[in-house]
């Protein structure tokens, strides 16, 4: 085994600090040693988009980023989406909830990364078109939804977040 | 799958990042966006004693204009974000080409990681920078420790993920040259589902002269040979010509039968990506012609 380094992380707003292995993956080390197992993960090779957390407020794939690399930086995983999620809270964020009501989700294994992805999006791109959506959710892999009923749970958060949907034609 | 075991650096500086490298004895790899690096630690296809992390490295993700002899030319530092160059006014102005390219890389996901050098110098014939850079008469800083060489795009890359950068060089910057006046481009590619490896795509740049015959043409293929591959013998037959429909299906037609030896497989064989090659560049080319005529470059 080779040297531990110190790990020092933000995630969710809650600091977190754990001795890693270089080789540890920033996947296991949030599922393994911060125990939290919201993200998940598929492929480990960059295809699935299951993994997807926000480093410093960006979508990167957790399984393509080492956890020493994380040290010093701000994380943000589907855990921190509900108000008070990591200390058991239960209000979901409009994303999820729309992901509820548009039926966007069956198993649910895909839904983290789905979320992670969709949420900058939105924040950069609020009333999007839907060859927008599709394009953005495009290194995402769901294979119980045939993607239209993710599609339209983004239509439907897009519409809420503009109050209702009167104001777009 | 998880990476065998290694030992990890993360260096503040530039020279202290050489000469890690320069006294690693060639078992170190450098890990910029590791977009494409992890991938093959995770299979255990990599398997570096040491891991030499660039991304504590400052002052390596400039883009900036620099005064060079023949004019002021693009200078992109190796460590820029894919992503950035979606973003970047300066991108978009000088080097319309590879904004125009930046999107088919894999996904949002992948490009707020991967970075320009990375790509670079990983050489993967699939890749869309590679074919860019030489299209766009890239040149490439190569440093070590106590010294530094440039290199241009036409000779950097030798095939199959391989360059001629040496075990003690880092690529640390690209030079782009201005594109002369009434200059079109044009990137596509085709690929099965949108930011997966294209089957084949070109990168392809047109100069048109006064009276708007062909001045230079320049195409540059990904997916269909072990490197990016350049159909000089097809831009040859266009300088001079009016780019007529029936004078780029020519050139198509040369470049995709003469100037390409593409491997098949599972989901395209050569002949079908022969023919991609063939239909894309008469495409890219009518992008390109017209937009030479309507807009050039500044």
């Amino acid at each position: 085994m080779s040297r531990l380094h110190n790990v020092s992380v933000t995630v969710n707003g809650r600091r977190y600090e754990r001795p890693a292995e270089p080789r540890l993956l920033l996947s296991d080390f949030l599922r393994h040693d911060l125990g939290l197992t919201g993200t998940h993960v598929g492929c480990e090779h960059g295809v699935c988009g299951a993994c997807t957390i926000l480093v410093d407020g960006e979508p990167v794939r957790s399984c393509l980023m080492l956890a020493v690399q994380a040290d010093g930086r701000e994380l943000a995983t589907v855990e921190g989406l509900t108000a008070g999620g990591q200390a058991g809270g239960n209000e979901l964020h409009p994303l999820q909830q729309a992901f509820w009501e548009a039926h966007g989700l069956q198993c649910g294994f895909c839904t983290p990364g789905f979320l992670m992805t969709l949420v900058p999006f939105l924040e950069e791109n609020p009333d999007p078109s839907e060859d927008e959506i599709r394009h953005a959710i495009s290194g995402n892999l769901c294979r119980c939804t045939g993607y239209q009923h993710i599609v339209d749970a983004v239509k439907l958060a897009a519409m809420a977040a503009h109050g209702g949907p009167e104001k777009k034609g | 799958m998880k990476p065998a075991p290694f030992d990890y650096v993360a260096p503040d500086s530039l020279e202290e990042a050489l000469d890690i490298l320069a006294r690693s004895g060639g078992d170190a790899k450098l890990l910029a966006g590791g977009q494409s690096l992890i991938p093959v630690m995770n299979f255990r296809l990599a398997q570096p004693s040491l891991l030499i992390d660039l991304n504590r490295l400052r002052g390596l993700d400039a883009i900036y204009m620099d005064s060079a002899l023949n004019g002021p030319e693009l200078r992109l530092g190796a460590l820029t974000r894919q992503r950035r160059l979606e973003r970047d006014p300066l991108i978009a102005e000088r080097a319309p080409l590879l904004r125009e390219a930046v999107p088919y890389i894999a996904h949002p996901q992948i490009r707020n990681r991967g970075t320009v050098g990375g790509s670079i110098a990983h050489a993967d014939p699939a890749a869309e920078l590679p074919a860019v850079a030489l299209a766009l008469r890239a040149r490439f800083r190569l440093q070590r420790s106590g010294g530094d060489r440039w290199v241009e795009a036409r000779d950097f890359f030798l095939g199959l993920f391989t360059t001629v950068l040496e075990p003690e060089e880092m690529l640390t910057e690209i030079a782009l040259p201005p594109l002369p006046p009434r200059t079109g481009w044009s990137f596509m590619e085709v690929a099965r589902r949108h930011g997966d490896y294209a089957q084949a795509g070109l990168a392809a740049l047109v100069t048109l002269d006064e009276t708007g015959r062909c001045r230079e043409a320049r195409l540059v293929y990904l997916s269909v040979g072990d490197a990016p591959v350049e159909a000089s013998k097809a831009a040859a037959l266009l300088v001079g010509e009016a780019l007529t429909p029936e004078r780029i299906a020519a050139a198509a037609e040369v470049a995709s039968r003469e100037e390409m030896d593409p491997d098949g497989d599972i989901h395209a064989s050569a002949a079908f990506k022969r023919h991609l090659a063939r239909v894309l560049t008469i495409r890219a080319l009518g992008a390109a012609v017209a937009r030479a005529q309507r807009e050039g470059t500044r």
